[in-house]
């Protein structure tokens, strides 16, 4: 895979951004990425386009962990890119309305199905990285 | 209307833009300075009392004009909070105990944090009560 951020590798740029920098760069990447998402999943039944979001970012961020990316790795794609594309508000926003509109069973689903395949995902995510030499 | 002129659109995604940097550079900072665990879910707390505020009182009062609203909300706060390290320290919880301390935290307290402030946004609509000001800044 992608292992090599060219910017990562020590001695090869004398570019070297401060993590920070990177964290957000990954964020900016992240949040219209997601923005672009809810563009075109968006839903007045169900909350599709988080579920979508927190299932696959939750997925590329076991990948880069189980695959033992560099810190700065992490940085870009686990905090930066994942951490901005998944999102905690808006899931639990749209639950808590969900539940008040009278949707009850429809509001437990949306909070155990975010949780039961984000999980799964990372589960697939460990599976593939200690399965394929990547 | 010309909501959908191709410069408004690249203005919307370069602000959308600027709140992520913005929110996932506030989270980075906040994991930086106290656990992990407790970083992510401060920030999912902090970030579901308030978008849960803008929603309700866009709902009820509707001050804060759409747009920026949704800029703000979906740049910077939906950045600033997340579900996916939430879901990997779920995943690599080293016991059941650490596990279900995670998930009944964030899940409780962010849920918890969306009721008080809708509980805040009926306050603001149904008038400035005279008592125990200070909340509304």
């Amino acid at each position: 895979m992608t292992s090599a951020l060219a910017l990562a590798v020590p001695g090869a740029v004398t570019f070297d951004p401060e993590p920070a920098h990177i964290v957000g760069t990954g964020g900016a990447i992240g949040a219209v990425v997601r923005h672009w998402v809810y563009l075109q999943f968006s839903s007045e039944r169900f909350p599709w386009p988080t579920l979508a979001v927190n299932v696959l970012g939750s997925f590329l961020f076991g990948v880069a962990v189980f695959a033992g990316a560099s810190e700065s790795t992490l940085q870009l794609v686990g905090i930066g890119i994942c951490g901005a594309f998944t999102t905690f508000s808006s899931f639990s926003v749209e639950t808590v309305q969900l539940y008040e509109r009278g949707d009850r069973l429809i509001a437990a689903a949306n909070a155990v199905g975010n949780l039961a395949l984000s999980l799964a995902a990372i589960g697939v995510a460990w599976g593939i990285v200690s399965m394929g030499p990547l | 209307m010309a909501a959908d002129h191709p410069l408004v659109r690249l203005e919307t995604l370069a602000l959308i833009g600027i709140g992520g940097f913005a929110g996932s550079n506030l989270r980075f900072f906040a994991l930086g300075l106290i656990s992990e665990i407790q970083a992510v879910l401060l920030v999912n707390i902090l970030g579901s009392f308030a978008l849960g505020f803008l929603v309700y009182e866009a709902q009820y009062s509707g001050l804060v004009g759409s747009k920026s609203r949704t800029v703000f909300t979906t740049g910077f706060l939906s950045s600033l909070t997340t579900y996916s390290t939430f879901a990997i320290q779920s995943a690599l919880a080293a016991d059941p105990l650490l596990l279900v301390a995670v998930v009944a935290g964030n899940y409780g307290l962010g849920f918890t944090a969306v009721l008080a402030s809708r509980a805040l946004a009926r306050r603001l609509r149904d008038g400035s009560s005279p008592a125990t000001g200070g909340e509304t800044a």
